[in-house]
């Protein structure tokens, strides 16, 4: 429970034991900032995502976690080290999966998974990794012959085979058909119960929500919000609920406004509205009758609170973009 | 630096730096050997042209002249299409696939991978000395003459120039670029670089620029190096100062990703 309520807060962990430390970013690409003053704490056995559209600023930010770019200002602490100038130590103890895969067409799956092996101490053992992600039937099969969501696979076995503290995933699931990702999830909620960490960037809602225990919406490089899924949504939500219905036929917004249950009513797109209650059970029997009298045709009628992708709408201002 | 909560995980840690060169090393081998155009060029182009000339009443004198005149050429040839060539054409696409970025995480340093790359170029070229060497002496009589310690040194010259060369375009352009620009260098110098062709056959408006190139510089001075008469000094000093400008320019523009 401590850790739950813990991970609840924004910035909870103490610098002692957090596994990464940003604080106030700043990342240039000439006059235009990639990453803007960006702060957070990623604590030791928790997945940590950073949610958001494309070109936000989330590659930016884990390459220079894991040493690839130098940031601009502010600083950034890795299990405790600086990732630039402390890379030899960082590396062995970090795993990482980019958005390229940068395998080797030229070798078999399992060459290239023994390869990285031989890169680390006590490598997990290559044979029962190529079961863990689903490849064994692909282990003698070149890397240029496999699927996209197969190097993807074959790229998060990579990342894992040292047996890293810390692991950073770029937008793993891309590609990988939707068993693969049940899959995968799978896979890395199991490393967090053996007590990784694992930072991953996503522009999936689901992903993030049911993978995550903390995470960090960003756009234009700026945290927007940081939280836990529940804590994401919960502001919204403790006080409004909200009714999505489809009609056919001319509905009176302006109408259903009056009504005494409705606080707030819009209309998504030609046809479906959402009205905006705190007392549902009240609303529904209004807007039945309201919608019954007028001979409005009711074709699909949901009650809910906010969903993560509405808290993303509103605090970006646009849809996710695939 | 405080232990992790958790001591299910075993500490994870590097292997030893020559364990992670060797294994680096025995991949490239193998991809090496796997990538049949570039084995074309490295086997099958150089030792085609060894035959080839040798039956063309192009190259003057009588047969002993003739393969004394055109074994360093080729091998000068060889040297080309493995460091010029091969590698500079897969370094490009290591480079394209983000392979080389990839191994930017891990514990392979930077240095280690290059090594790597140098052990497997020179092993490639190792092999097609051997197989030109053979055929130079079982099929048409070749002996050796001059110094094979200089004719040594001059092939690692040659190879540290060309592998500057390559790791300098695939450093710097896309890996098409790199693909059409190796392969167009290696024709070009296998024409006008002294390979199969005296230099003196060209006219003087092709010959004078020709002469300054790392191709020529590299024939000459493995020709001289074999023969009785012994080494031009100026062709090993030119190459000497191709090598030195390439490989440090490949150094300081080479881009990793």
């Amino acid at each position: 429970m401590n850790t739950a309520q813990a991970r609840a807060q924004g910035t909870s962990a103490n610098a002692g034991d957090a596994a990464i430390v940003v604080e106030r970013l700043v990342k240039l690409y000439g006059d235009k900032a990639a990453v803007r003053d960006l702060s957070f704490t990623v604590a030791r056995g928790e997945i940590f995502a950073l949610l958001g559209p494309n070109g936000a600023g989330k590659t930016t930010t884990v390459e220079i976690l894991e040493g690839y770019r130098t940031a601009d200002s502010g600083s950034a602490r890795v299990l405790g080290l600086d990732p630039r100038r402390d890379g030899a130590r960082l590396k062995p103890r970090i795993g990482v999966m980019l958005q390229q895969d940068g395998i080797y067409n030229y070798l078999t799956t399992r060459e290239l998974l023994e390869l990285f092996a031989r890169f680390y101490r006590e490598p997990e053992d290559p044979t029962r990794l190529l079961q863990v992600v689903g490849l064994s039937d692909a282990a003698a099969t070149r890397c240029r012959q496999l699927s996209g969501g197969q190097k993807r696979r074959l790229s998060l076995a990579l990342a894992l085979v040292g047996r890293p503290e810390l692991i950073f995933l770029d937008e793993p699931t891309t590609g990988m058909d939707p068993q693969a990702r049940r899959a995968t999830w799978e896979m890395l909620r199991e490393l967090r119960e053996r007590g990784s960490t694992l930072l991953l960037t996503t522009h999936f809602m689901d992903e993030a929500e049911r993978l995550a225990d903390r995470i960090a919406i960003i756009d234009h490089g700026e945290l927007l919000a940081l939280d836990t899924p529940a804590g994401l949504t919960r502001e919204q939500s403790t006080t409004t609920t909200e009714v999505r219905f489809t009609a056919h036929g001319a509905v009176d917004v302006a109408a259903l406004g009056s009504l005494p249950g409705a606080r707030m009513v819009r209309s998504d797109a030609p046809g479906s509205y959402v009205v905006e209650t705190g007392d549902a059970a009240a609303l529904l029997v209004e807007l039945t009758t309201a919608l019954h009298a007028a001979g409005i045709t009711l074709s699909e009628l949901r009650v809910g609170r906010t969903s993560l992708e509405d808290v993303f709408l509103q605090l970006t201002g646009k849809e996710m973009r695939e | 630096m405080s232990a992790p909560t958790t001591t299910t995980n075993t500490t994870p840690g590097a292997a030893p730096v020559t364990q992670t060169i060797l294994a680096q090393t025995r991949a490239e081998l193998t991809m090496a050997l796997r990538r049949g155009e570039s084995l074309l060029v490295t086997i099958v182009i150089p030792t085609g042209l060894l035959i080839v000339f040798m039956g063309l009443p192009i190259v003057p004198g009588g047969s002993g002249a003739k393969i004394a005149f055109l074994l360093p050429g080729i091998l000068a040839a060889a040297i080309m299409s493995t460091s010029l060539v091969s590698l500079g054409i897969a370094t490009a696409y290591d480079r394209y696939y983000g392979s080389l970025k990839r191994l930017g995480s891990t514990p392979l340093p930077r240095w280690g991978l290059i090594a790597a790359k140098i052990v497997t170029v020179l092993a490639i070229e190792a092999a097609q000395t051997l197989l030109l060497l053979l055929i130079a002496i079982i099929f048409f009589g070749w002996r050796p003459a001059g110094s094979p310690l200089l004719a040594l040194l001059v092939m690692l010259l040659g190879t540290a120039a060309f592998a500057g060369l390559g790791m300098l375009m695939a450093g710097n352009l896309r890996a098409e670029a790199t693909l059409a620009g190796a392969n167009g260098l290696f024709l070009l110098f296998v024409i006008i670089g002294g390979i199969v062709l005296p230099l003196d056959h060209w006219p003087g408006i092709i010959q004078l620029p020709a002469q300054v190139l790392p191709a020529a510089a590299l024939s000459d001075a493995l020709r001289s190096a074999l023969s009785p008469a012994g080494i031009n000094g100026g062709s090993l000093l030119l190459l000497l100062a191709w090598a030195v400008v390439l490989l440090v320019t490949a150094a300081l523009t080479f881009k990793w990703e």
